[in-house]
């Protein structure tokens, strides 16, 4: 781990960043978060006029391993996708950030870090945070690394939705976005979804008031609810008839509530692995967050007024057909935005039956799509 | 096709260089590209198919995939400094108002369209008795995306009842180069196969008379 003293330069193979306590973060409910760690990982280097840096944001249970191997599961990146070499993002020619959100568990400050105050896991004594606050701490980080401007922020989901946070803050220091499968703010139904996880998680008795830790106790029953209904959100209709159908896990019914379809074994498994390497209380944050995320409320109700500063930039927008979570209906609203308040956008609607996951699986048509993009900005910033 | 070829080079004779331009229904981007490349123009496209989008989005082209019917009308007026709808006005649902859009979020616009009043197409229709299938109009009526077919004659009539000025016009035929089209000549209609015309507002800027108002078109920024 890096400390406060090390010069920017040591931190460009990842870590962990420890804000200076000159810079505490301050954060949209109003609390402060001193000493804050943001985990991060790089791949590639910096060019000599530090022009060709990218960001990686993840989604909500993501992390800053987008392209090497995760440490508790062992799974490769879960962008080999896009990040690697030949690759849209290419470290032989790019330098990549990907940091873990404030809030999460993946080594960056959270609710089940020590506060400093009191010695003990912050739980539900953390403040609540925001997307922008995420953002607020990404850019602090992308600072120390020496990057003053990023020629592309790229991300799914709820990486989409820092991607957009991002241009509306801090569109000076952006030449292009990429947002896959996002929404400008969450609907009724997402906000929905995600009450049931959080209920879930708090309806176990091992949550202890989100005080597990001091318990020696984790709420794993409700955090594998939680992620299986979410799952489900994840993927489509017609993708798990696909998969499954009524397929039986063995000969003949139990008669019992075992899992007997193949399904039902299929996201008990989902739930099961979930709890391994993702924190109740994280779950509970970072979903506040997306449901409290509102572009345009900021900005009198007129999403087309938050990207007004954003008139230079590139923005390239995709998402899928069969994707229910952030539908189609959802990406054009921000095309819609974009397009009014003038800044360059792509957009296309990928047809796929996977669902909200599409985008983080084999979809030759978002891999041209992004090389394509990204391709003609390099071009235009003279990096290729 | 020597027809489509024909227009591109028309419009890219028109286009003044290093303009803003929107290619409404741009296809896999052909046009845009070449305007890029010959004119340096700063265009974006919009475009009713994933795949038409996908293809211009690997060229790294700014296409948003959209229908010419419902997404003119998320564009600021005047963003750009020419509106291009190349062989699309006759298969959107309100022609009357996508050419009006055109002319509020642009200057100028350039529209080509097939001629309903070719000799061909009344020739087939007279002596047949059936729908038309010529080299501009190739399909089917049953698998046309043209729904709303007009002659030249019929343009100039909308372009008159919209106040709008023709700052330039050509007529192609299969074979040979543009010509200018002699609105005065009563053949003009049918010899010309596919035309295209160059409109501005009456009393804009991009005009250089002005006998009447503009039609004004109100368009604030979106929030739906």
């Amino acid at each position: 781990m890096a400390d406060l003293d090390l010069a920017p330069s040591a931190l460009t193979d990842g870590g962990t960043w420890r804000f200076p306590t000159s810079e505490p973060l301050r954060l949209d409910s109003g609390g402060v978060i001193e000493g804050l760690e943001v985990a991060y990982q790089t791949y590639g280097r910096l060019n000599a006029d530090r022009s060709n840096a990218v960001l990686v944001c993840h989604a909500l249970t993501g992390d800053q391993h987008v392209a090497s191997p995760h440490p508790v599961t062992g799974k490769p990146g879960w962008w080999l996708r896009l990040v690697g070499p030949g690759k849209p993002l290419d470290p032989e020619r790019h330098f990549i950030i990907c940091s873990n959100v404030i809030g999460g568990c993946m080594g960056s400050t959270g609710p089940a870090s020590i506060n400093p105050a009191t010695g003990k896991p912050w739980a539900l004594s953390f403040p609540v945070i925001t997307i922008a606050d995420m953002v607020r701490a990404q850019a602090m980080l992308v600072s120390a690394l020496e990057v003053e401007t990023l020629f592309a922020v790229v991300g799914g989901s709820m990486g989409g939705m820092q991607v957009q946070q991002w241009a509306v803050d801090y569109p000076e220091r952006l030449a292009s976005a990429v947002i896959i499968a996002s929404a400008s703010r969450h609907s009724a139904q997402n906000i929905a979804f995600h009450e049931v996880g959080r209920q879930a998680i708090m309806a176990d008795p091992d949550w202890r008031g989100g005080a597990y830790a001091d318990h020696g106790t984790r709420p794993e029953k409700g955090l594998a609810v939680a992620r299986m209904a979410a799952h489900i959100t994840y993927l489509s209709e017609p993708a798990l008839q696909r998969k499954f159908g009524r397929e039986l896990q063995r000969d003949g019914l139990s008669w019992g509530f075992d899992a007997d379809f193949q399904v039902e074994s299929y996201l008990r498994h989902q739930g099961a692995s979930f709890v391994d390497r993702f924190d109740a209380n994280s779950y509970l944050y970072i979903t506040r967050a997306m449901d409290y995320f509102d572009i345009a409320a900021s900005h009198g109700g007129v999403l087309a007024s938050a990207f007004t500063r954003a008139r230079h930039m590139r923005f390239c927008v995709l998402s899928f057909t069969s994707d229910w979570l952030y539908p189609t209906t959802e990406n054009r609203h921000i095309v819609r935005a974009l397009t009014a308040a003038g800044c360059r956008v792509a957009f296309v609607e990928i047809e796929s039956d996977k669902g909200h996951d599409a985008f983080l699986l084999d979809e030759p048509v978002m891999d041209a799509a992004l090389t394509g993009f990204l391709g003609s900005v390099e071009r235009e910033r003279g990096l290729a | 096709m020597s027809v489509v070829r024909e227009d591109f080079r028309e419009i890219l004779r028109l286009v003044r260089p290093g303009s803003r331009v929107l290619d409404v229904g741009c296809g896999e981007g052909a046009l845009l590209d070449l305007l890029a490349q010959e004119k340096q123009v700063d265009g974006r496209g919009l475009e009713i198919s994933a795949g038409g989008v996908a293809a211009c989005m690997a060229r790294g082209l700014s296409v948003v995939q959209g229908d010419a019917d419902q997404d003119l009308d998320h564009f600021p007026d005047k963003t750009f400094d020419y509106a291009i709808l190349s062989q699309t006005l006759q298969a959107t649902r309100q022609p009357r108002h996508v050419l009006a859009e055109l002319l509020r979020i642009a200057d100028r616009a350039i529209v080509s369209f097939p001629n309903f009043g070719h000799w061909r197409v009344r020739w087939s229709l007279l002596s047949r008795g059936r729908m038309p299938e010529t080299k501009a109009l190739p399909m089917p009526w049953w698998s046309t995306p043209n729904i709303h077919l007009c002659t030249l004659v019929d343009f100039l009539a909308l372009t008159d009842d919209l106040q709008v000025r023709v700052d330039a016009s050509a007529a192609f035929t299969g074979r040979g180069p543009a010509r200018p089209i002699d609105p005065a000549s009563p053949l003009e209609n049918w010899r010309a196969e596919t035309c295209l015309f160059m409109l501005s507002r009456v009393g804009s800027e991009a005009g250089q008379a002005t006998e009447r108002e503009p039609k004004t078109v109100s368009g604030d920024l979106f929030d739906g």
